[in-house]
């Protein structure tokens, strides 16, 4: 071009203006005839199902009927969930006391949301959080709480012995002898009660009426399932997949073999387990809640997946660390604890935040053995016969809700995704 | 590692309990006792159980009568059949819904996938508020929703709507359509499509090679659909083109005659088939974004064709990406098939919770659900890590 002679340059259109609405709408709308003909087609498909959603939805629906006969004939039928709406959320619990599993909730969510806050990930706090909230929450539930003496021993002696194991070569003296304190005190009390001489003497915390686990429905039931089945398999999936990245053949073998096979086979499989088998497990005359086998099998579940989540973290470490742990003469454990784990949990802790929407949605699985989670609350909605014919109504509300929990989560995890990568993003 | 180093060198002299080899093996001995325990422990109290409760144990209760229907069968079934082939009725049909699942939702996933990363503003919306609808409300509650609005929705058997001059009736027990009636040469019609499948492959493979040593093509794809589909029509015309159908009729309260898809099946795949799209959807945008522009421009500006672009050079890159994740999705097809049970679809699942809940014979039952599924998913995987292996970069 540029050795050509100025008057037989060609002149070249000027670029298509794209900015302002108008242009956007040329760029991205209407760029060649096929994109305008598809834009077109997709205009008049979403302009006739929304007008036909919006008539049946909004203009023709009834909010306001008493019976199911009123609705016939007219719109979606949104009085059926006015009606059922404290059915379908707190699900057979004593009517007059629902403000309980109500405040339950409320102290639930409090507690994920402060725990999305980066500024609570330290040890303590999230200890804090999740002890508080756990007992409040469950002691709205049950309504009394009764705290066997052995419950103290155990934790002073798991505390006192974890502080001793990790805090070794860290601790002042004063927190080391704060520790041992702990253990000693468990250990001396719990040999104390085998043996008979102390009394097991229980801490009574009974404010309100006590509500059985038989009960419990709606989404208490739902967040109790997803939260503390991934609460208790977190870390029991951490050791999992320690166990799969271990040099110790059998360990190795047996976490493997674990992993895959509760990776290989469905949640329904396990539940059908927990509800059937588990029983013949135990010894002849102990028997264990519904709620608590279906809880169990949900936290073994979840362990294999998140066991292979955080391997992916460990296998993105890369091998100087482990040889430089191993040069300063650490020993696994802390090798593990202080330099591995940190850098590896935090690269997952967006996938893990995905892990936590896929069990939010499949606690709803548990409805198969009849426990009365968010789900199986909507389909007791249904059952009434005053209000029957109204299917689409409650599972389009249960979408909704589920919808808002889990993009909300979704959207957290992008955004973490985001700020956790700062430090190495270009 | 660090034991690796250490063996390698002369090895110092530490006390046994110091010795990083002797302690290994003494923690797994101690894992592996506790686990043997409890193992044992558990083993020891199901038998004290078993006999208490006088439940019998083994596998001799497949060979009694079922005694119970299954609405949907491919082979002979019958209430009078066995429990083994009650298992069998229902594994078949948790295959025949994976197997159709997983074909449907790869190419309706990619369809949205492709369409997330269109330039149309509205099309990308669209496929991206399809993705976020399907993905974050649980399967179950759409195979519900499915399930009542088919079953509710739709009329009667009386007043079914007919469609295509009332040859297929629609109506809450399902799509009614007419089939041919059963003819001895649908069989070898059968074979001929199998053997002209092999002989379009090694069709394939023939002009590949041609190619490859003279540049000459061939057009072996359309030649290859030619005799795939032609032998099946050249054995039907030398039967005697039998042409015998079979027509769905009103005859009481329900249709005779013809074959039915039946409305808990409908459900079923269709939510398997929408909630695992909008998976594979993500799948695969992020694989071909993964792949870098200047391959496509690279490839255009050697000449290729669009098509030749994406199927040459793009989609063999973006494979790599996609062939793991997308295992994963189609394990989870064959995993979640069984969430039939809660719609009424006798799937392997179902038939096996009715075996439990009549022989009481819950750990054998147990066992093959586990055996049957852990089957499907290491074949799926066994696959799918054979193509991967096809399709992975060749590092020299």
């Amino acid at each position: 071009m540029t050795d050509m002679p100025v008057g037989e340059r060609k002149q070249l259109a000027p670029p298509v203006d794209d900015s302002g609405p108008f242009g956007w709408t040329r760029k991205h709308l209407f760029s060649s005839w096929g994109n305008g003909i598809t834009t077109l087609v997709l205009i008049v498909a979403v302009a006739w199902i929304l007008s036909w959603f919006l008539e049946w939805a909004v203009f023709t629906a009834n909010f306001t009927a008493s019976t199911g006969s009123e609705c016939r004939g007219g719109g979606a039928c949104w009085a059926l969930i006015r009606e059922k709406a404290r059915l379908i959320f707190f699900g057979t619990f004593p009517f007059e006391q629902q403000w309980r599993p109500f405040f339950a909730v409320i102290i639930m969510l409090a507690m994920l949301i402060t725990t999305s806050d980066r500024r609570m990930w330290r040890p303590w706090r999230l200890l804090a959080i999740w002890s508080i909230g756990s007992f409040f929450t469950f002691l709205l539930m049950f309504g009394q709480l009764h705290i066997p003496l052995s419950l103290f021993l155990v934790v002073a002696l798991v505390i006192g012995g974890v502080g001793m194991f990790f805090r070794k070569a860290i601790a002042q003296a004063g927190e080391m002898n704060t520790y041992r304190a702990l253990a000693a005190i468990g250990l001396v009390g719990l040999v104390l009660l085998v043996l008979g001489i102390l009394p097991n003497w229980k801490l009574p915390i009974a404010p309100f009426s006590y509500v059985e686990t038989g009960l419990w429905g709606g989404i208490p039931v739902t967040l109790i399932l997803a939260t503390y089945g991934l609460l208790f398999a977190f870390p029991y999936g951490i050791l999992l997949a320690l166990g799969r990245r271990s040099n110790l053949p059998l360990i190795k073998g047996l976490c493997v073999g674990f992993i895959e096979l509760i990776r290989g086979v469905p949640l329904i499989s396990l539940l059908i387990m927990a509800s059937v088998m588990l029983p013949l497990f135990l010894p002849t005359g102990v028997t264990f809640d519904k709620f608590l086998r279906a809880q169990v099998a949900i936290i073994l579940f979840a362990g294999a997946y998140i066991a292979e989540i955080i391997r992916g973290g460990l296998q993105s470490l890369p091998k100087g660390q482990f040889e430089a742990a191993d040069a300063m003469g650490l020993n696994y454990v802390q090798k593990t604890t202080l330099i591995i784990l940190p850098q590896a949990l935090r690269v997952v802790i967006p996938p893990l935040i995905n892990t936590f929407i896929g069990f939010f949605k499949d606690t709803s699985l548990v409805l198969i053995i009849g426990i009365f989670d968010f789900l199986n609350t909507a389909n007791q909605a249904l059952v009434d016969p005053a209000w029957a014919g109204y299917p689409g109504e409650v599972y389009l509300f249960a979408a909704f809700v589920y919808f808002c929990f889990c993009y909300s989560m979704s959207r957290y995890s992008k955004y973490l995704e985001v700020e956790l990568n700062k430090g190495t993003r270009r | 590692m660090a034991v690796e180093a250490l063996s390698s060198a002369p090895r110092v002299k530490v006390a046994p309990w110091n010795d990083p080899v002797i302690r290994g093996w003494v923690f797994q001995v101690v894992v592996v006792g506790l686990v043997g325990l409890l193992a044992w422990y558990l083993v020891s109290n199901t038998i004290t159980n078993l006999e208490r409760q006088k439940i019998a144990s083994g596998f001799h209760y497949l060979d009694r009568e079922a005694g119970f229907e299954i609405g949907d069968t491919m082979i002979a079934y019958s209430p009078a059949s066995t429990y083994a082939r009650a298992i069998l009725v229902g594994l078949l049909n948790t295959l025949k819904v994976s197997v159709l699942g997983v074909i449907m939702a790869t190419f309706l996933g990619t369809a949205i996938g492709v369409g997330k990363l269109s330039n149309n503003w509205l099309l990308a919306k669209i496929c991206e508020w399809y993705v976020e609808a399907f993905r974050n409300v649980p399967l179950l509650l759409w195979l519900f929703l499915f399930y009542k609005l088919i079953s509710e929705a739709f009329p009667g058997p009386r007043q079914a709507i007919g469609a295509f001059w009332n040859t297929v009736y629609l109506s809450n027990r399902g799509l009614y359509f007419p089939v041919p009636v059963a003819d001895p040469i649908y069989k070898w019609m059968g074979v001929a499509l199998l053997v002209g499948i092999a002989g379009a492959w090694a069709l394939h493979r023939w002009a590949k090679k041609r190619q490859e040593l003279t540049g000459q093509p061939f057009p072996s794809i359309s030649a290859g659909f030619g005799v795939a589909l032609g032998l099946p029509i050249i054995v039907w015309l030398l039967g005697g083109a039998p042409h015998h159908m079979s027509w769905p009729e009103l005859k009481g309260f329900n249709f005779d005659g013809g074959t039915v898809i039946q409305p808990e099946f409908t459900a079923l795949l269709l939510g398997l088939v929408l909630y695992t799209s909008a998976f594979v959807a993500e799948i695969v945008r992020s694989g071909i974004l993964a792949l870098h522009k200047g391959q496509s421009e690279a490839a255009m500006a050697l000449g290729l064709s669009r098509g030749q672009v994406m199927r040459l050079v793009l989609l063999p890159q973006a494979l790599r990406v996609i062939v793991p994740p997308m295992t994963s999705q189609y394990l989870n097809i064959t995993k979640n098939s069984s969430l039939a049970i809660a719609i009424g679809y006798p799937d392997l699942v179902a038939s096996i919770n009715v075996t439990i809940n009549q022989t009481g014979q819950a750990i054998e039952n147990v066992l093959i659900i586990m055996a049957a599924y852990l089957s499907i998913s290491l074949s799926i995987s066994a696959f799918m890590n054979w193509y991967n292996k096809r399709i992975a970069l060749r590092e020299r």
